[in-house]
């Protein structure tokens, strides 16, 4: 029985060769494309713009495929930009990108694809899978300097069973060459940046159009209590940011903490900002939860930062602590404190 | 995975009848003269028009001269609606265009480009929750300074059929021209009733089985027209630009065919509709048919389902192997509520999920009935996809 496989499209480079490589197996494959939502300020959502749609559309005709976009407007935008707005508000930095994977390609996709009759989902991330003793494994790509699987460490047993991920195998290199040589239209578009729903603008000004409440002015305060400023509202800045503060100090100042009870932004030097311990929620794992004797793990707490060995203490069912092996940097409320076992991803949760 | 598809979107275009491809074949390449030229290759070409006009007239029961050759219904619908607009402000300074909110984007839009770009007011009829004109609206309408009213025929979303006849006649009674688009209507319904009221009628050869990129506009000699397209003394003055003569022999070889076939046609395309129409009903929760249930296409049926994505509906059933379309079909993604459904009275929520079903000479009765085994579980995975 040959699989018929869903390929999400962007008209980017990856889900082009991704398609590309798809159509050279006996799979049955056909492209879909989300309409996702947009700030109306700001124009058209960077994944899904007119030209990107244009772009998609004439890769899909090149490779053969059916092509299909869905609209995913409404749903983008309560399960991930109205989220995205209520952290912010909260004091928190979400990452949209892994509520839009779980909830929207993993979720609202997934299940349009399946009542297309597809048995598959393909992206055009950078991950592998494997299947070991009957159970789906999250592995990073071959090539670590790419990998996605951060960003995918949100999926479940149910989700990867039904995952196909072409590059996992590949380097950025390797697959801009695979799109020049099938002449494929994305070749030479450039990666992405920022929040596909600004259409490129700051996200702070999004935020104070958006909830222009959480734009109180308040004191900016060091880690030992003294006042040494006021900013203009917490929705504008994010644990370890440096620019923009609006202080002139001897050394480079960072945004430490985000005080969301009484308004205060506590900022200090690059020493102040690293922390080995800290606490995650909204925990979500691959598979099993690591054990708490567990001595091999890793944790990394950013999508592009550096993974550094760890243990996990349970604080109840939906909490733990994080003991990494030294301070590191940007652990930041709100973004995913993902753990790996070697190559393998094997979920985490939501930085406290 | 799919078989080949079953063409359910005959509303949309339909294939190209084998015997129109033969009568067009010789004008591609062997016939190339042009009309207008003097030689003997020109008028070889100048015959083939003219034939084709007489037959367009044979079938429409009209004179010769009423037959103007366009690129197709949506130039026909401009040349209509401009041209007897430009005219009748020439003439009497009438400056009102009157038409429907259920009419096909060709007449919509030139409307509203009239009232825009060139200083018509616009009016548009009411309609019923069927998408009919009552010819009472229209009478208590009509005034000095109607330029021109346009009212479809057969509606392409919905599938409603207008009195014409009834309302070309009380414009005639006035003096005030009267345009229909009967592009999808000409396929299925005899127009020779609506031809002996001096009506502007529009038609378009890939709705009945003839090439695309050809259409007519039947200009009874009473209603004065402007020309859109000046140049050569083509068409009357009418219509300039050298003939495409393969075309034009094209769809008056499908037109004739088309007024052949219809009697037996009309009565397999109506049970066809009837069936699709009372399943779907029976089987599908939360669907209504949209349009009229009986003065509707013989082969078009029409629903509005709650809370489904007509476009991930459209794309779900494609991949089952049926193409069918929706109203608010829309390549982008970003479906926004068909305006003649909205006219109909049907709240947003149905409106975006909309499904049209246009069967055809090939349609089989197994076709259908495949179609219909399949369409009440798509319709679901469909809505739960959606999370509804």
């Amino acid at each position: 029985m040959p699989r018929v496989v869903a390929i999400a499209m962007s008209g980017g480079v990856d889900s082009s060769v991704a398609a590309a490589l798809l159509t050279q197996s006996q799979d049955h494959v056909f492209g879909l494309m989300l309409r996702l939502w947009a700030d109306p300020h700001q124009g058209p959502n960077r994944c899904c713009s007119p030209v990107d749609v244009e772009r998609a559309r004439q890769t899909a005709a090149q490779l053969g495929i059916p092509f299909y976009m869905i609209d995913a407007q409404q749903p983008f935008l309560q399960e991930v930009v109205e989220p995205f707005i209520r952290g912010y508000a909260q004091g928190v930095t979400p990452n949209p990108c892994m509520s839009c994977n779980r909830l929207i390609r993993w979720g609202f996709l997934l299940r349009h694809a399946q009542a297309m009759g597809a048995t598959h989902l393909a992206t055009g991330h950078y991950a592998r899978t494997a299947l070991r003793d009957g159970h789906w494994h999250l592995l990073r790509a071959r090539h670590p300097d790419k990998d996605q699987s951060y960003v995918l460490s949100v999926l479940s047993q149910q989700h990867l069973s039904h995952a196909l991920f072409p590059l996992g195998e590949l380097t950025k290199n390797e697959v801009r060459q695979i799109a020049r040589q099938r002449g494929l239209a994305a070749m030479d578009r450039l990666d992405s940046q920022d929040l596909c729903f600004l259409g490129g603008s700051d996200y702070r000004d999004f935020l104070a159009s958006r909830v222009p409440e959480a734009y109180r002015p308040g004191p900016i305060l060091n880690t030992h209590g003294e006042t040494l400023g006021a900013h203009s509202g917490l929705v504008g800045f994010t644990v370890g940011q440096r620019k923009g503060i609006g202080l002139s100090a001897s050394s480079p100042l960072y945004v430490i903490e985000k005080r969301v009870a009484d308004n205060t932004l506590i900022v200090g030097p690059r020493t102040e900002l690293a922390r080995s311990t800290f606490s995650i929620g909204e925990l979500g794992w691959v598979l099993d939860p690591p054990r708490p004797d567990a001595s091999d793990l890793t944790v990394q707490v950013r999508y592009r930062s550096r993974e550094l060995p760890a243990t996990i203490q349970w604080l109840d069912s939906s909490r733990a602590l994080v003991r990494a092996s030294a301070p590191v940097a940007g652990v930041t409320p709100g973004q995913a404190a993902v753990f790996y076992r070697g190559e393998e991803c094997l979920g985490g949760g939501i930085i406290l | 995975m799919p078989a080949p598809a079953v063409y359910l979107d005959h509303a949309a275009t339909t294939p190209l009848d084998p015997k129109v491809l033969a009568a067009m074949q010789p004008y591609f390449a062997a016939e190339y003269g042009n009309p207008s030229s003097i030689h003997a290759m020109g008028q070889h070409a100048e015959a083939a028009v003219e034939r084709a006009r007489s037959e367009v007239a044979a079938v429409l029961r009209c004179p010769t001269q009423d037959v103007i050759f366009t690129s197709g219904g949506s130039e026909s619908d401009n040349l209509a609606l401009r041209g007897a607009a430009f005219a009748s402000r020439e003439l009497r300074g009438a400056r009102r265009v009157l038409t429907t909110p259920v009419e096909h984007p060709a007449v919509l839009r030139t409307a509203e480009a009239l009232a825009r770009q060139h200083g018509f007011s616009l009016d548009l009829l009411p309609v019923d929750h069927f998408g009919q004109v009552d010819p009472d609206d229209l009478r208590r309408r009509l005034t000095p300074d109607t330029a021109v009213v346009s009212v479809i025929h057969a509606n392409n979303e919905i599938g409603t059929v207008n009195p014409v006849t009834h309302l070309a006649r009380l414009c005639a009674e006035q003096g005030i021209p009267f345009h229909t688009d009967a592009v999808q209507a000409a396929a299925h319904l005899d127009l020779q009733e609506l031809t002996d009221a001096p009506a502007l009628i529009s038609i378009g050869g890939h709705k009945l089985y003839g090439p695309k990129g050809v259409g007519v506009l039947r200009c009874p000699s009473q209603i004065p027209l402007l020309p859109e397209i000046t140049g050569g003394g083509q068409e009357h003055g009418l219509r300039a630009g050298t003939h495409n003569v393969p075309l034009i022999v094209g769809l008056a070889a499908a037109l004739k065919l088309a007024a052949e076939t219809r009697p037996v046609e009309h009565a397999r395309h109506s049970g066809l509709r009837d069936r699709i129409l009372s399943r779907v009903l029976a089987e599908v929760p939360q669907a209504v048919i949209s349009g009229h249930p009986l003065q509707r296409l013989p082969n078009h049926a029409s629903f509005c389902f709650h809370q489904l994505d007509g476009n991930a509906l459209v794309a779900a059933l494609d991949r089952s192997g049926y193409a069918c379309s929706s109203g608010s079909a829309c390549k982008t993604g970003d479906p926004t509520p068909s305006g003649v459904l909205l006219a109909l009275g049907l709240p947003p929520a149905w409106a975006l999920g909309s499904l049209r079903v246009t069967v055809g000479r090939s349609t089989l009765p197994q076709e259908v009935d495949g179609f219909l085994s399949v369409l009440p579980a798509v319709i679901q995975a469909v809505r739960s996809a959606g999370g509804n």
